[in-house]
């Protein structure tokens, strides 16, 4: 099964990050906001086009992309559905 | 004025609020020159304010016409220039903001840099601190926001945090102007030396990086004998950094330091570092 990754994230729900797939300054960009294998992330709101999706991470609101939500690996936390 | 103070006076927090002259945008003859770094929406504009007097509403950097925000203040008979940084969250990244903010606490080569952190938000902030912390030896940390901590019922053990960076931790309020004359104080000990800061630094690495730094730090510092942090820009230069890569082909970064080395000089390093 392919992992999940935080684009499929239903907004309300929350997750744990596995794993970044994307390298160099991307990757560091996404290290640098608090986003790290182990990090607790939720999708907290949508904006009206549904891209981009802001992220609860470590207290702070950060608005991603997803193109770079789909680099972000995850695992559902509280089971249930994406 | 303040001929007959005595020592007692001097340690008085309310003594030095007295002490505290702010000049606005008067930054001529200056003996100090003090950087405000942080992350976005930790109160460094605020900050800087309140220590300058002007009014100077800092909103956001976008964009290459960035102008640093400078004001001056004297404290204690000393005139400082107070530099207010974009906020950023890294020293790493390669956005505009943030290479204003490297290249400045790099390259212009501040007394000190005061790391302005958000007290609520203390473990988001302390990525950048450490960063700064590597680069630089005089920091004092402004844990701002230390009432709204309060209320979200955080306490912040400052003085254990201070042990462990290694450099001034000072609870603070700025848009209370709370804490304000014990920052003063602890910018003054670490601009005059009189408080050895020991900063946090990372003190394991891989041998074989170790070998390859030596190295490009022996090869940068030829072309460039002023450099100052030359093995941060070697490590730099290893992690693929693009921009400074850039900076060293158009020789930016020996300029900033005042480095002699010849463009031909310059591009020949680079061809080194390419290979």
């Amino acid at each position: 099964m392919a992992s999940l990754t935080l684009d499929q994230l239903a907004i309300g729900k929350e997750a744990i990050v596995t794993r970044l797939v994307c390298t160099g300054a991307s990757r560091r960009r996404l290290m640098d906001l608090g986003i790290l294998p182990g990090t607790h992330l939720a999708a907290d709101f949508a904006s009206p086009l549904g891209d981009p999706v802001a992220y609860r991470v470590r207290d702070a609101l950060i608005a991603l992309r997803r193109a770079q939500a789909r680099q972000i690996e995850i695992e559902l936390l509280q089971g249930g559905q994406p | 004025m303040t001929g007959h103070s005595s020592a007692a006076c001097e340690s008085c927090p309310a003594y030095n609020q007295a002490m505290l002259k702010k000049l606005g945008v008067n930054v001529e003859a200056v003996d100090y020159v003090v950087a405000l770094a942080g992350n976005p929406n930790t109160g460094k504009s605020t900050l800087f304010n309140a220590l300058t007097g002007l009014r100077q509403h800092v909103g956001n950097w976008a964009g290459k016409t960035v102008a640093r925000a400078e004001g001056g203040f004297s404290f204690n008979n000393k005139r400082y220039k107070l530099v207010d940084l974009p906020g950023t969250y890294s020293l790493l990244s390669t956005s505009t903001d943030e290479e204003i903010a490297r290249d400045f606490i790099l390259f212009g080569q501040p007394s000190v840099t005061v790391v302005v952190v958000d007290a609520t938000r203390l473990e988001r902030n302390l990525n950048l601190t450490l960063q700064i912390l590597e680069i630089t030896d005089h920091v004092v940390v402004a844990l701002n926001l230390i009432d709204e901590a309060g209320r979200h019922g955080i306490r912040v053990d400052e003085r254990h945090l201070a042990r462990k960076l290694g450099v001034p931790v000072v609870p603070m309020a700025a848009r209370k102007m709370q804490g304000l004359p014990e920052l003063l104080q602890a910018i003054e000990q670490v601009a005059t030396g009189a408080y050895v800061t020991r900063p946090h630094r990372i003190q394991q690495r891989d041998p074989g990086l170790d070998h390859a730094l030596r190295e490009l730090e022996t090869a940068l510092l030829r072309e460039f004998p002023d450099l100052p942090n030359a093995q941060w820009v070697a490590l730099r230069l290893l992690d693929g950094d693009a921009s400074i890569e850039q900076a060293l082909r158009e020789r930016r970064l020996g300029d900033l330091s005042r480095g002699q080395a010849s463009a031909p000089a310059a591009d020949a390093l680079a061809l080194e570092i390419a290979s």
